[in-house]
């Protein structure tokens, strides 16, 4: 029969979930009107503003262009995922740096932005942080605290990054 | 919001399945989504299911095939981890180029190369809601029996807007299609038509596995050209790509000299344009001023865009030109040849 619920097992920050499903549902649509994880947020819908980014297996995609059961199997990040008791050093700059305004799109923003920092593993630049968010539209900001902040966080991170590796001064992770 | 119609999905593990799962009437291939499901969002098709690839590991794989000289790319693979793939940044720049331009990360991400070489064609009365369309009373390619492009015309004119359908031709590439009754292989340059609501080449029930991109024989230089209002994310407004094979041999001795052009012209209607390139170039250097200017000329004279996409048409000519003779100075070669 058309359109029945399939049941989709996958992980979402790092916890097994399963959740009866449509095959029409986006992964959107699941995280938030069935997991409750309305941190990600709803946008275009059409993959063109990006704050409906999650990560998936580890990379950064749109979650309304993704079908819940594409996850099917796969490890699922969203920003309730990102932190804990205290808060991920990039959301921590974006913070300091006073980087958001309405805020809509700040869980895409750390999402992208987590991802540039745990995949570099080093300082980065300006560049390669606009690269990064090319998908992060903000209607508010000019993006230049958003910009900011990112390369202030990936200052602390290199540094945890060059402190947890062994043999000290290798650089890799 | 924009929920989209019920349908069922089927995730196969093996080409095989897939193929056996497509036969079914009203099936369509899934691959990364990224084009697929703002069109069904926007109620531009109805499929009754969709044949998932996600699961199929044999779509993503690369092989290096010495022996038949060229490079086997399944169609699975993410435009992202293809930009990574060794084989496919030192062998084909413009391609790795081309890919890298494609939307944003997060689609790269999940888009694939065989989904972008069937990306539907694109048109500005047609990537709109079904709402918005019907207030126009549809289109060729959309419930309709009018074209709003061309006044009177009956054949839509959708526009190819694959940034990496232009590089592959220019390359020379194929596909490999699989069906129940078997295999064929297509050069992708008789892939399409110009029929903007059929344009891809492929049979109901056909799966494209791979890309096949021929080895270069010897020194070239090539370049992909694209042109949209925001770099981040836009299709392409104006694409070309570039292919110069250059002669062996000692500089002087016509070592280095143009020995064939292959210039392919995207983003215009629903197939690609190839580029008539003047014989006079033959011989000459690609870092010629003169020979730059004859590229880019033959470019401006046959590629005539239409209002079929954003931007003023004419503007989009002359851009062409300017675009196209700048990538004349700048053209790629492979990075194993640059400490030269």
């Amino acid at each position: 029969m058309s359109g029945q619920s399939v049941l989709l097992s996958m992980r979402v920050n790092d916890a097994v979930v399963e959740v009866a499903v449509k095959p029409h549902h986006t992964l959107l649509d699941v995280l938030r009107d069935r997991l409750d994880l309305t941190g990600t947020k709803q946008g275009c819908d059409t993959g063109d503003c990006g704050v409906c980014t999650v990560q998936l297996d580890g990379e950064p995609v749109l979650s309304c262009l993704v079908l819940a059961i594409q996850a099917e199997g796969r490890e699922v990040r969203t920003i309730e995922g990102i932190g804990g008791a205290e808060p991920h050093p990039v959301q921590d700059a974006l913070d300091r740096h006073d980087a958001a305004q309405c805020g809509y799109c700040m869980p895409g923003i750390v999402l992208s932005a987590e991802h540039l920092l745990r995949t570099t593993g080093r300082e980065v630049d300006r560049e390669e942080v606009a690269q990064a968010l090319a998908g992060n539209l903000c209607r508010c900001t000019g993006y230049v605290k958003i910009l900011d902040a990112v390369v202030d966080a990936s200052q602390i991170t290199a540094k945890d990054t060059a402190k947890d590796s062994t043999p000290p001064g290798s650089g890799s992770t | 919001m924009l929920p989209m119609a019920s349908f069922d999905v089927v995730s196969p593990e093996t080409v095989e399945d897939a193929v056996r799962a497509l036969a079914a009437p009203g099936a369509r291939l899934l691959a990364g989504g990224t084009d697929l499901l703002p069109t069904l969002k926007r109620r531009l098709t109805a499929p009754s299911r969709l044949v998932s690839l996600h699961r199929v590991a044999e779509l993503r794989e690369v092989r290096v095939d010495e022996e038949a000289r060229m490079v086997r790319i399944g169609a699975g693979m993410t435009l992202a981890r293809l930009i990574r793939e060794p084989a496919v940044a030192t062998r084909f720049p413009s391609l790795a180029h081309a890919l890298g331009t494609v939307a944003s990360p997060q689609i790269r991400n999940s888009a694939t190369l065989g989904g972008n070489v069937h990306l539907d064609t694109r048109c500005r009365y047609v990537d709109q809601s079904a709402f918005w369309r019907e207030s126009l009373g549809g289109c060729l390619k959309s419930d309709g029996d009018t074209c709003h492009v061309v006044p009177k015309g009956k054949r839509c004119v959708a526009a190819l807007s694959a940034d990496s359908v232009p590089v592959l031709v220019a390359l020379g590439a194929s596909l490999r299609l699989v069906s129940a009754e078997g295999e064929r292989i297509v050069p992708l340059e008789e892939y399409y038509s110009s029929d903007g609501v059929r344009h891809i080449g492929a049979a109901p029930g056909e799966l494209c596995t791979e890309v096949q991109v021929p080895m270069a024989n010897g020194l070239r230089r090539t370049a992909y050209v694209k042109w949209r209002p925001r770099a981040s994310i836009d299709f392409p407004l104006v694409s070309v790509a570039l292919r110069f094979d250059l002669q062996d041999g000692e500089d002087g001795e016509g070592g280095g000299a143009i020995a064939a052009a292959h210039v392919v012209a995207g983003a215009l209607a629903a197939k690609p344009r190839r580029i008539r390139i003047p014989e006079a170039v033959i011989g000459r250097r690609v870092d010629e001023a003169e020979v730059a200017t004859m590229v880019a000329d033959a470019a401006f004279a046959q590629c005539k865009p239409l209002p079929n996409l954003p931007y003023d048409p004419d503007y989009r000519r002359k851009l062409t030109r300017v675009l196209t003779r700048r990538a004349m100075a700048n053209l790629l070669r492979p990075p194993a040849e640059r400490p030269r």
